[in-house]
This record gives structure tokens, C-alpha cells and sequence, in this order.
């Protein structure tokens, strides 16, 4: 009796520009531009390497804030017995009526000790961990509010020094390629010469495709855009790994105030091309490709620690009835009995706690009032 | 370490001053404007109500091209069918550069059999046989990148021009459905009632919807803020709006026009002072078509998804407060 039928067809174009014909969709990309807008947006950005490489003063210089003003630096003997933490800073920028909070996660001890085996695995529990928060949250029954903390994108530091990639570095970026996009930059790129930035671009470049390290792929141009973003687009993928410069110190230069460093032979200006990849690291970051770098994390990164985290709960469930689930499971097929009960005892313990959660929140808000 | 040379910088104006406080957050719109763009649009709009009452005519009126399913399917005669039948035509429309796939959904049969009793059911199991689609690709171990969305995101029910009040199954469909999807309800075929006539017949389904607790879009309770709420408030003092369709066109003085041409004259229906289809229009798709599909998604879904978590594993018991007459009817 009830027949769901589907035709698709072409209907006559209803689109020419005159106002006869306007029916007036094409403002949907406004309506929804209005709509996020109001909302605001979220970046998790996570800088990693070790101390000293300015990773600090290019967060600044990129973002335009001062986010470790007061810290104190920790002395040799203190750093001996330092492990690597996890730190994280929230900073709120307005421009031009967009809203974005932006969360800076650094990995301060990352690299640093005389052993450094496994280093990476606290940069590895967290993003996993804001990985289940998610998915949690995404699972469970209010979804109306949900908070992006995912890491989005890791800037990884590469040390100016040396001849191109070192242990530390392959087996960081190798075990992270899968959880996170990872930008890999040359840091203090100053002391360098315009010559051996190209030599040990390229050699990082070789190192990377050999060692099979995957890192963030800028996406391809639509044939359709102009030549003037094809060619922006072009120069930003040639010029990977970006060599970085930061500063937060302002300098006279030629007659003008820059963002520089100052030297006995010279002004180095952070936001000079011929200088350092600054602003092409900045164009990408910020204003060419934020958005991709936070759909990538969505729809493969994170995908990817879902599926898996799925697939293991599942097989330890029919393997083992006292595992915990997190996340309360729509039962697709028809359960067995041990199953089902099990299944039920967790809804009915985030109801309970669902419940108690309602309470707080109100109380809160009782409070507030 | 070379001079500092000046050099040109790519993408920002070229400025003897550099800008010490612009970081450029805000192209971020312009990232997600290209995306969406690239991806198109879907738009799916149910249009309910008796035989006659100019729903096929209202679409291709309201997108300017064929896409009602009369137009598409090449039937004998129009028969009204013994059952309610659902039907859906896609189409693939463009617009300065923005695509969309605006999927209508027909439900002929719907108020036209001797007994009309529930002949709610086959809409509201189809309405929730999309958001169950959408729940099981959601909830897929392995999850498409874009979840193909035919989701049910506006109900737009055809009223006949009486000019009394709303008939029994007027009340009984929009009282139930109200509650799983966004309804839009319409005077149909307003050319038949005066202007006084049809501000009488429109004051008095606003207090028929209100004596029923029939919240229409937009919603008094989903309003966001302040603005919403304003912007909001003047289209509820005007549903339901009174529209009369036409995909033909007339002379009037000297433009070509769509209309109704009578012997008393000719009925202009883009002419506010004619008739509200304009403000339709509007409605649906140049302010508000963004937000529909947003209500449905995080209103209308999220309420069907919460039940349909709950309802398995405790039974009868709804903790979300809705009575499940609409879950049970089924």
C-alpha cells in the first residue's frame, strides 16, 4: 500500500539571472554563513618538539597573543627529571565579527630527556582521549551542545641543526600520522642560509616519502579556480616543510615597524617571504585551510578511532560480559539474553547518571540566578 | 644573512604598513562558503492535502521549473488512488553557482477516501522511516563521509479555502505531525476568499492552532535569541499564509507575469497585494530554508534518535517527556 517511489530527473535549469527566473536559493551559503557566524568556531592546534625551538614565540607571532607571558623556564637540573606534560591554553578571538576559540596543547619535556623512548605516548593518550570524549558525547542522549576539543592539527619542530630527520623524529611523526594531521616545520629557520633551506627542505622531503611518513596532503585545486589561487596554491605545496621564524619583539626596518629579530648584521622580518614561509604557514593555518584540516580530522582521523574503538568493544563484549561500555549501543540485531541484560544495566546507569548531571546543572544555574 | 628586502606578499594587500593586528580567522567563512559550494544543497519538502488543491502547481510555481511528480510521471488520468501513496520526485537545480538537490514528496490518496481515519499513518511511518535511515548510517561501524540526507525537512499542508475553521482532520493530522516534523500550513487556492474573508478564515485557524497546541513553523520554543524571536514573530501573525499557484503567464501591463487570468481580471501571484505566495516564498527559501533543515536535524531528529535509544532496551517508558502516541500508533 504504500509505494516509496524515487524518480530523479533534470528538470529545465531554473537558474538564469535575470529575476524572472530567480527563485532565490542561491542564498543558502549565506543563510548558513549567518547561522555559523552566530555559533563561532573552534581550532585545537598542537605544537610539538623540543625545548627552545620557539614553538611558544610562533604561536604567539601566528596568533597574535601572549600566551605563556608569566612562564618560568625550568633550569638543567630541573629538566632532568622532567617527563613530558601535557598543557593546554584557551584564548577567545573576535575578527571582523567571527568568533574563534582557539586551544593551544603544547608538549612541554617533549624530546628533552637523555632517554627518550616513548615520549610520544602522553601526545598520544591525549588525542585519543579527546577522541572518546567525543564519541562519547556524540553517542550519548543530549548532543545539543557538543564541544570540539579533537586535536585538529600538530605542528611538529624540526630542529635547524642537523642534516634532516633523526630517530625522534621518525618515530614521532610516523606514530602520529594516523591520529592527527601533522605539519612538520623547520624551526629558528635564521640560521640558515637561503641555500641550505632548499638543501635540507629536499633532503626532508626524501626522508619523509622513504620512511613512509604520511604527513597533512594540501588538497588539490578545483580546475575552476582563478590563476591567481592556483598559483598561491602551487607555492604553498612546493615550499613544504615550511621553514619558520617567530617573533614578538617589533623592529625598525627600512623606514618601517616589523615583526623582526634584530641582529648586528641585519633584521630578520618574520612577515618578509623572501625571509621565512611565516605567512604561507599562516595563509594555510588560518586562512586557506583551517576548515579542511578540522574535516579531516572528522571524517578520517577520527573515523578511523571509532571504527576500531567500535570493533573492540563489540569483540570483548561477546567475549567477556563484565566489560564496561561507555556509550550506550542500539542493538541492531536481535540481542542474546546475557547481552540484553547487560545492555539494559548500562542505560539505566547513564540515565542514573544523566540524571544526576540535570541536578548539578541545575543547581548551578540556581546558583547563578 | 641577506639585506632585508622588501618582497611581495601573497594574498594580503600590498601595504607599506604592516598590519599588526589582523590574523584573518574571518576567511574562514569564505572556506566553508567554497565547501558547501562544492557540495550542494538538499532541500526534501512534503506537500500534504486533498486532491485538487494546487500542490503540484504551488511547487513548480514556488521553484519556477517542472518538479511535481504530474509533470515527471506520465499517467493516463489523474485518479485518486484507493490508499494513500507516497511519492517522490528529485531534482537536480542550480543557481549562481549553488547546486541543490530538492527532493518533493507527494502524498496523493491523502484526505480524499470516504474514511479518512488515520490516514496520518502512512506520512508519519514514512517521516520516521528517514530519520531511521539516517540513525543506522549514523550509527555504522564504517560511516559514509556524507550521510545522504532524505530526511523529511518541511510538511507543507494544503488548507481548502472554506473560510470557516479547520476541518476535524485538518486538527488530527497537524497535532500529530507537528511533533516529528516542521509543518507549514497554506491556504490553498486563496483566490476563492475576499481579503476580508481570508483575515476572518486566517484569525481563526491561529486560535484553532492555539486551542490544539499546534506549535506550526517557526516554532515560539526554538527561537534562538532575540532577533530570531523578532523575525519570527511577525511571520506568525501572518500564517497561514494564503497562496494561489500558476505556471502560466500572462500580459500585464506590458510585463509578462505568472497568473490566473478570469474574466474579472487577472490574479497576479507574485503581487503581495494578491496574494501571500511571495511571502511564501521568502519563507521557504531565501531566509528560512537553512534554519528548517536545522530544526529538523537537531530538534526533530535528535527527539526521534533519544526515543529510539531509549524505547528498546526500558520499554514503554519515555524519559523525554513526549507522549508516545505517535511511537505506538504504528
Amino acid at each position: 500500500n504504500m509505494s516509496g517511489s524515487r524518480y530523479r530527473s533534470r528538470a529545465p535549469r531554473a537558474g538564469k539571472s535575470h529575476e524572472k527566473e530567480y527563485v532565490g536559493f542561491a542564498s543558502l551559503p549565506n543563510q548558513l554563513h549567518r547561522k555559523s557566524v552566530k555559533k563561532g568556531f573552534d581550532f585545537t592546534l598542537m605544537v610539538a618538539g623540543e625545548s627552545g625551538l620557539g614553538k611558544s614565540t610562533l604561536v604567539n607571532s601566528l596568533f597574535l597573543t601572549d600566551l605563556h607571558k608569566d612562564r618560568k623556564l625550568l633550569n638543567a637540573e630541573e629538566r632532568i627529571s622532567q617527563t613530558v606534560e601535557i598543557t593546554k591554553h584557551t584564548v577567545d578571538i573576535e575578527e571582523k565579527g567571527v568568533k574563534l576559540k582557539l586551544t593551544i596543547v603544547d608538549t612541554p619535556g617533549f624530546g628533552d630527556a637523555v632517554n627518550n623512548t616513548e615520549c610520544w605516548r602522553p601526545v598520544t593518550d591525549y588525542i585519543n582521549q579527546q577522541f572518546e570524549q567525543y564519541f562519547r558525547d556524540e553517542s550519548g542522549l543530549n548532543r545539543k551542545n557538543i564541544q570540539d576539543n579533537r586535536v585538529h592539527c600538530c605542528l611538529y619542530f624540526i630542529p635547524p641543526f642537523g642534516h634532516g630527520l633523526r630517530p625522534v623524529d621518525i618515530e614521532f611523526m610516523k606514530i602520529l600520522m594516523d591520529k592527527v594531521n601533522v605539519v612538520p616545520l623547520i624551526a629558528k629557520a635564521d640560521c640558515l642560509t637561503p641555500g641550505e633551506i632548499r638543501k635540507f627542505k629536499e633532503r626532508l622531503r626524501e626522508e619523509i616519502d622513504k620512511c613512509g611518513i604520511k604527513i597533512y596532503q594540501f588538497p588539490d585545486c578545483d580546475s575552476d579556480e582563478d590563476e591567481e589561487f592556483k598559483q598561491q596554491d602551487r607555492e604553498l605545496k612546493e615550499s613544504t616543510p615550511f621553514a619558520v621564524i617567530g617573533s614578538n619583539t617589533v623592529v625598525e626596518a627600512r623606514g618601517q615597524r616589523v615583526r623582526g629579530r634584530l641582529y648586528p648584521w641585519g633584521i630578520v622580518e618574520v612577515e618578509n617571504p623572501a625571509h621565512c614561509d611565516f605567512v604561507k604557514l599562516r595563509t594555510m593555518l588560518i586562512r586557506t585551510h583551517m576548515h579542511d584540516l578540522k574535516d579531516i580530522t572528522n571524517d578520517c582521523h577520527y573515523e578511523n578511532y571509532r571504527a576500531q574503538c567500535i570493533q573492540t568493544m563489540a569483540s570483548k563484549m561477546s567475549s567477556d560480559n563484565r566489560v564496561e561500555s561507555p556509550i550506550p549501543i542500539l542493538p541492531l540485531s536481535t540481542p542474546d539474553v546475557e547481552t540484553e541484560k547487560l545492555i539494559k544495566k548500562k542505560d539505566e546507569e547513564l540515565k542514573r547518571m544523566q540524571q544526576m548531571l540535570q541536578k548539578m546543572q541545575q543547581q548551578m544555574h540556581e546558583q547563578d540566578l | 644573512m641577506v639585506a632585508p628586502t622588501v618582497g611581495p606578499v601573497y594574498g594580503e594587500k600590498p601595504s607599506s604598513v604592516v598590519d599588526f593586528s589582523y590574523v584573518g580567522i574571518d576567511a574562514i567563512l569564505e572556506q566553508m562558503r567554497r565547501k558547501a559550494m562544492k557540495q550542494g544543497f538538499e532541500l526534501n519538502i512534503m506537500v500534504v492535502g486533498q486532491s485538487g488543491l494546487g500542490k503540484s502547481t504551488l511547487m513548480n510555481t514556488l521553484f519556477k521549473s517542472k518538479v511535481s511528480r504530474k509533470y515527471v510521471q506520465a499517467t493516463a488520468q489523474e485518479k485518486i488512488p484507493k490508499t494513500i501513496e507516497i511519492k517522490s520526485i528529485s531534482h537536480d537545480i542550480e543557481e549562481k553557482g549553488v547546486r541543490m538537490k530538492l527532493t518533493v514528496i507527494d502524498t496523493p490518496g491523502f484526505g480524499d477516501q470516504i474514511n479518512n481515519e488515520n490516514c496520518w499513518q502512512p506520512i508519519m511511518r514514512f517521516i520516521n522511516d528517514q530519520y531511521e535511515a539516517y540513525l543506522q548510517e549514523e550509527i555504522n561501524i564504517n560511516r559514509k563521509k556524507r550521510i545522504p540526507d532524505s530526511r523529511v525537512h518541511c510538511c507543507i499542508y494544503f488548507i481548502p479555502p472554506t473560510g470557516h475553521c479547520l476541518r476535524p482532520l485538518d486538527v488530527e493530522f497537524m497535532r500529530r505531525l507537528s511533533k516529528v516534523v516542521n509543518i507549514v500550513p497554506v491556504i490553498a487556492k486563496a483566490d476563492t476568499l475576499t481579503l476580508e474573508e481570508r483575515d476572518f478564515f486566517k484569525q481563526k485557524i491561529r486560535e484553532d492552532l492555539r486551542a490544539n497546541g499546534i506549535d506550526v513553523y517557526p516554532q515560539k520554543e526554538f527561537d534562538e535569541d532575540q532577533e530570531d524571536r523578532m523575525i519570527n514573530e511577525k511571520i506568525r501573525e501572518m500564517i497561514p499564509f494564503a497562496v494561489v499557484g500558476s505556471d502560466q503567464e500572462y500580459q500585464v501591463n506590458g510585463r509578462r507575469l505568472l497568473g490566473r487570468k478570469t474574466k474579472w481580471g487577472t490574479i497576479e501571484v507574485e503581487n503581495i497585494a494578491h496574494c501571500e505566495f511571495a511571502y511564501l516564498r521568502d519563507l521557504l527559501i531565501r531566509t528560512h530554508m537553512q534554519n528548517i533543515k536545522d530544526i529538523t536535524s537537531t530538534i526533530h531528529y535528535e527527539m526521534y534518535r533519544v526515543r529510539r535509544l531509549n524505547e528498546n532496551n526500558t520499554g514503554a517508558v519515555h524519559t523525554n517527556g513526549l507522549s508516545d502516541h505517535s511511537a505506538h500508533e504504528m
